[in-house]
């Protein structure tokens, strides 16, 4: 299964290296990690998407990345009401002919272009993974020449609907 | 903390120095008197700065021995090793110990030197990223950017490999910061607000396994290495006493539970005893005290513990769940939790059947040996060194067939006398800790029983003992093989030897005598007992070089993949 955790992390020198290691040693999957400072300098905020087995190695993962000195806070907002973005820049193959076509599909994405040259554009997008996924199969036809992502960041919404089991852990 | 040291400062008294006189500062401020280690380029600051300490360095003949020898010392007395090191290969020589710590959770505070801060990153002499490299297998690491962060690194080092679930953790320290002079403020107080171990177990967790015990018709105890490191062994006796519950041992456990004790029922997993595996297979709860499911001990998951309620008892929540699914997970130091747990369980559950159907079987199914013929059988000499020392002594191994040997066959009367390298298995390892150990209480009797493999791994150090005039007593068993590689070549490998015999051996003796040491070669029993007793007797170090059967194998066991139900070797 596909979750998306965060860590909150003192802004230590390796401790990006620290978490990206332990993964690697226990066998988790990165699918996008993506980091950045919180509203305090010192703290750094990491949002891991990761494809784990099952519950039990889903409560590994949180409960070693816990585990690290540097690690303040360690969530899974798979489950919660959540925001959830990351950018994309995409390069495209253009003819005269075609730009002005590229420009209709892209609208309804509220994507726009940042870069034109004679044979291409680059356009930016931001969204969930299925809209930059959506955006791209569409342009795809047109020739892709480059595809830069940001991976995923996200944070839970202001309100939860409902209350959801945190209790799914045997120890939190 | 701050505010004296602001303090101190406005009236001028603030302390100018190296950043090598402030680790001193710092070390004598952790109470730490001892230090193993080994000098070089990159350190050549730390050791003129220790040279004007009061602080007793012991200069083993490798790193390896270093931190080996620190492991023994931090097992025995349960305060960090410290280890000093130089940059590079001194550094890099450390990494097995390191990785042996990380994994039986021993306390170690490590200092490697470093080039220069201006050319790292640009493959100096001597550089190699030992933070990078230790990264894994480290509790925590460090590497210092300011000499003025010292005091304050030390301090959290030193907080971090002691409590909790203990570990080793690392401080690389590059040449510069060790010359240059910045004020001195020493740190007092730790902020790690993402460290904060949980000790006191949660109520309603201990209520619940309080209630599990009073139902249980088949409950076992597992007592782990976290029994001896929470100093909890009067706890686990009485809680075992009073529930009248039936105690196994983990490899690293033995010793948390007196071994002549009716309830005790020896060590469990893959040479474990048939009575303890039996019981681990049998219960219907399972209270697992501070040991962590290795696979050695559960052997094939699927059959484990197949009919139990699983309680486990761990400091690291990260244990709990990891291997076994647990139904009651208690996050707590193991003194802590079962304190708790004998006061919440006034009633107990009905166990007499169960205990005596145990006793039985530990009656029936005993550890064995044939004991024929002249040679000297290994498992007799263990039984001899135990007679020779009550049980009583400190014991280190190496890993091997000896290992498994000391285990099944010491009987340790007391904790904190068992020195093994039980989770990685490190060959090299026996000899250097018991000159540790020696050092952490040097008013206990210490042997080191190695193979004739491991011995020849880290033999240098015979050079310590000869020094120090330690009286270690080295007891060689010596099969003429790498005895363990062997034994599973016969069982698995239909008797292909390969590369596991070694016919071509140094006098041990007569390398004994190079160092300056006592030896002799043992042949028999009744010389095997009456050399032991005159090294016992002699305060001086010993080798005992002794010549048991080769062919010998490890017995009971359980093969690789199969489960703890399906002992090999349980009768004669
Ligand atoms: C550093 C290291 N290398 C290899 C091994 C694999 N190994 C495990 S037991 C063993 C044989 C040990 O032989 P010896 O020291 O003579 O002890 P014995 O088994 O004969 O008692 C070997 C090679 C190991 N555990 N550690």
């Amino acid at each position: 299964m596909r979750r998306i955790i965060t860590a909150t992390v003192l802004n230590r020198s390796g401790v990006l290296n620290r978490l990206t290691g332990l993964m690697t040693k226990r066998q988790f999957n990165i699918e996008s990690i993506t980091v950045g400072h919180s509203d305090e300098p010192s703290i750094s905020k990491i949002t891991i998407v990761v494809q784990v087995e099952d519950d039990r190695k889903l409560e590994q993962l949180l409960k070693q990345l816990h585990k690290q000195i540097d690690v303040l806070k360690v969530k899974d907002l798979t489950e919660m009401a959540l925001v959830a973005r990351e950018l994309a820049l995409i390069k495209v193959i253009t003819t005269p002919e075609t730009r002005s076509e590229i420009k209709v599909i892209i609208e309804p994405f509220r994507a726009s272009i940042i870069d034109v040259s004679l044979e291409n554009v680059t356009i930016e997008v931001t969204g969930d993974n299925d809209k930059v996924e959506a955006i791209i199969e569409l342009l795809r036809p047109y020739g892709i020449k480059e595809i830069s992502r940001t991976g995923l960041t996200a944070m839970p919404r202001g309100t939860q609907k409902t209350v959801y089991n945190l209790n799914q852990f045997s120890i939190i | 903390m701050k505010a004296s040291w602001v303090a101190e400062e406005e009236k001028g008294k603030v302390l100018k120095m190296s950043g090598a006189d402030m680790l001193m500062e710092a070390l004598e401020k952790e109470g730490v008197d001892v230090l193993f280690g080994y000098p070089g380029g990159a350190v050549l600051p730390i050791y003129d700065a220790l040279y004007k300490k009061n602080i007793k360095h012991i200069l083993t003949r490798h790193e390896q021995g270093a931190i080996h020898a620190a492991q023994g010392f931090a097992r025995v007395t349960g305060r960090a090793g410290v280890v000093i090191a130089t940059s590079g290969p001194g550094a890099t020589n450390l990494v097995t110990g390191i990785a042996d710590a990380m994994i039986d959770s021993l306390p170690l505070v490590i200092f490697t030197g470093q080039v220069a801060t201006s050319v790292i990153g640009t493959d100096a002499f001597q550089e190699a990223d030992i933070v990078g490299i230790t990264m894994p297998i480290t509790k925590h690491n460090y590497q210092v950017r300011k000499v003025e962060e010292l005091p304050g690194i030390i301090k959290e080092a030193f907080h971090v490999a002691q409590t909790g679930r203990p570990g080793p953790v690392l401080v690389d320290i590059p040449k510069d910061i060790s010359t240059s002079i910045g004020s001195y403020k020493p740190a007092n107080e730790v902020d790690l607000p993402g460290y904060q171990p949980t000790t006191m177990p949660n109520l309603l967790q201990v209520k619940r396994l309080a209630d599990a015990i009073v139902q249980a018709k088949k409950p076992v105890i597992l007592a782990g290495a976290g029994v001896l490191f929470a100093k909890a062994e009067e706890e686990i006796l009485a809680l075992a006493e009073q529930h009248r519950i039936p105690v196994t041992n983990t490899l690293l456990g033995l010793g948390s539970f007196p071994a002549d004790h009716p309830l005790f029922l020896g060590m469990a997993g893959m040479h474990g005893t048939y009575a303890s595996n039996t019981a681990l297979h049998e219960c219907d709860l399972l209270i697992n005290i501070g040991a962590r499911f290795d696979d050695r001990l559960t052997g094939n998951l699927a059959h484990f513990a197949p009919k139990a309620t699983v309680a486990h008892i761990d400091i690291d929540p990260a244990e709990i769940g990891k291997n076994v699914e647990t139904l009651i997970p208690i996050v707590g130091c193991a003194k802590h939790t079962a304190a708790a747990l004998l006061r919440e369980s006034p009633t107990s559950g009905d166990t007499a059947e169960w205990v005596y159907q145990l006793a039985e079987l530990k009656n029936t199914y005993p550890l064995w040996y044939k004991n024929e013929g002249e040679v000297l059988k290994p498992q007799r000499l263990l039984e001899i060194i135990h007679e020779e020392t009550n049980g009583e002594a400190i014991v280190t191994t190496d890993v091997g067939q000896h290992q498994m040997w000391t285990a099944q066959y010491y009987g340790f009367a007391k904790p904190n006398r068992w020195v093994t390298s039980g989770g990685l298995g490190t060959m090299g390892f026996g000899f250097p800790a018991a000159i540790g150990a020696k050092i952490g209480k040097p008013e206990l009797p210490v042997v080191a029983v190695t193979g004739d493999g491991g011995f020849q791994m880290t033999l240098q150090e015979l050079s310590v003992l000869q020094e120090m005039k330690l009286p270690v007593i080295i007891v060689i068993v010596n099969n003429q093989s790498l005895g363990m590689v062997r034994q599973w070549q016969e069982i698995f490998y239909e008797e292909r030897y390969s590369e596991s015999l070694l016919p071509v051996q140094p006098d041990f003796v007569k390398l004994a005598a190079a160092y300056g040491i006592e030896a002799a070669s043992v042949t028999t029993e009744e010389d095997a007992r009456a050399k032991f007793a005159e090294a016992l007797d002699s305060k001086a170090p010993y080798l005992l070089d002794c010549r048991v059967a080769s062919d010998e194998n490890v017995y009971p066991m359980i093969a690789p993949g199969k489960g703890i139900h399906q002992m090999i070797g349980v009768k004669p």
